[in-house]
């Protein structure tokens, strides 16, 4: 019997689980998943549950739940790493031997990375919502929150689901409208980058939406330190910007679990082949979603299309073919805007994201890169396709791992 | 587009970055410099060596990347290169803007 183990039970990690049980024959392949966690979190409803448009409920289920039958799902923290002997190690001293190992293990936030972030104001005055309990606390806050100044801040790149923070706050703006206190909430944008977003095309876009929501917005801001007794970022230029609500995202790393195997970049990503996913160091072990150092973005979506391009390359190893170069860096995602509408951007490695229609060239029902509110039930629906479809592996019909052009009105990316 | 600068000519995108990185020498380099309002030392050059260094080797440039250069700490660069120092320095190396990813 050989084993194929998956480090990692959340989006990319299950996903990987569903598709090659069907694919591997069961005779000659045993499947181990292991997470130390038993919740799932449906991540992307983190950015709904401070304003009270998800509740807790909807954003978290067993684990256990969507790891097929026939899989071996262990609920225990990994130690190590040790690709020179085939093995991971388990905390509770398990050892587990592989003949292929998928690393999944994602992305986290960092917040000790900044002095003063991680500090007793946190999730008092600062918050992250890139986390469960820091989403809640923030939801918590805002509900008695009499208004002030929210500052809406990016620490540094790489972070996973770039266009988040907009989104946060786009809605930040429609939740205290309709809270009637718009006029007592002054939002600002921080971000280390010159615009709002990482591609010029949606950065102009986005730009517009901010200046309209009445948004303001800092760039090029390279954050020192938090200085959370007199409540304001500062920056290397020595740039300050007074808050009383900070909502931050940290600097997102790779899992603990890479840097102790040594198997990481500076910020524990594993270096992998961009258009195959087989890490650069060894050939028996491939990475996929946010664990990875793929210059592509670090969203559900992109793991999904990396899932249907690694399952093959899994089978073609097995067989001892030689890997298809597929992943374009293909990423869609949704931008909610507030007020009931958003965004949808389609991009990959080379093209930016364009204005046209989606799926259908010409027809959509989604708009690309134009606000509406098909687009906003697009993105709602995308839960329940999330928990139906998305992690179970079925593919969601019409939309293709690498992107179409048809549609789509192009420029090609700088190079 | 082209420009003519220490009596050579070059071609940079709109921003004024090379888009030919074998059409840099120092001369250019500092000429870029004065234009961005620094006067370049021994300090700079060394930074600027670093980050070329980067690029031949094609490892992505980033703040964080600086601290962990050896070369200068982060409050350092900003001293020698005021404003955006990476944009800054990026286009007196001869190369092209940093595109911090995705």
């Amino acid at each position: 019997m050989k084993n194929l183990v998956i480090l990692g039970a959340g989006t990319a990690g299950t996903m990987m689980s569903n598709h090659l049980v069907s694919k591997l024959p069961k005779n000659e392949w045993q499947i181990t998943v292991v997470d130390q966690y038993k919740t799932h979190y449906y991540q992307p409803g983190f950015l709904f549950l401070p304003f009270d448009i998800y509740t807790t409920k909807q954003v978290k289920k067993k684990g256990a739940k969507f790891i097929p039958k026939g899989v071996n799902y262990i609920n225990e923290k990994i130690e190590l790493i040790q690709p020179e002997d085939n093995k991971v190690l388990l905390e509770n001293g398990t050892e587990l031997p592989y003949d292929i190992l998928i690393i999944a293990t994602g992305t986290k936030i960092a917040p000790e990375e900044i002095e003063g972030m991680k500090s007793p104001e946190w999730h008092k005055s600062v918050f992250d919502f890139y986390t469960y309990e820091g989403a809640k606390a923030l939801r918590d806050k805002f509900r008695e929150w009499e208004g002030g100044k929210l500052v809406v801040h990016i620490t540094e790149m790489p972070i996973k689901c770039p266009v988040a923070p907009l989104e946060f706050a786009f809605l930040a703006d429609s939740y205290f409208k309709n809270k009637g206190m718009r006029d007592k909430v002054d939002i600002t944008f921080v971000t280390p980058l010159g615009g709002a977003f990482t591609k010029p095309k949606a950065t102009q876009a986005l730009h517009h939406l901010l200046t309209d929501k009445g948004i303001k917005e800092v760039t090029d801001f390279n954050i020192e330190r938090v200085d959370y007794e007199n409540n304001k970022i500062i920056d290397y230029a020595e740039t300050e910007v007074p808050y009383d609500i900070l909502v931050t995202v940290p600097t997102n790393m790779g899992d603990a679990l890479i840097e102790r195997s040594g198997m990481g970049d500076d910020l524990n990503f594993v270096p992998t082949n961009k258009a195959t996913l087989q890490t650069e160091e060894h050939e028996n072990i491939f990475a996929i979603g946010d664990a990875t150092n793929l210059p592509a973005s670090k969203a559900g979506s992109v793991a999904h299309f990396e899932a249907e391009i690694l399952t093959d390359n899994i089978l073609r190893y097995i067989n001892g073919e030689p890997l298809k170069e597929e992943f374009d860096g293909h990423a869609n995602c949704f931008i909610e805007t507030g007020g009931g509408k958003a965004l949808l951007i389609d991009f990959n490695y080379t093209h930016e994201p364009v204005e046209g229609t989606f799926p259908f060239p010409g027809v959509g029902p989604l708009n690309l890169l134009k606000e509406s509110r098909t687009n906003h039930m697009g993105k709602m629906a995308f839960r329940w396709i999330y928990w139906n479809m998305l992690i179970k592996g079925i593919h969601i019909p019409f939309v293709s791992a690498t992107m179409s052009e048809k549609g789509k009105h192009f420029e090609e990316t700088e190079a | 587009m082209d420009k003519t600068i220490a009596q050579a000519t070059i071609s940079v995108d709109q921003e004024g970055y090379l888009t030919d990185f074998s059409q840099w020498n120092k001369e250019i380099g500092t000429e870029i410099a004065k234009e961005q309002g620094i006067e370049m030392t021994d300090k700079h050059w060394e930074v600027i060596d670093y980050i070329q260094d980067q690029f031949k080797n094609e490892h992505p440039l980033s703040i964080r990347g600086i601290k962990k250069s050896g070369v200068l700490n982060i409050k350092e660069f900003y001293a020698l290169f005021p404003g955006g120092p990476l944009k800054k320095a990026t286009m007196i190396a001869g190369i092209p803007k940093p595109k911090s990813c995705i």
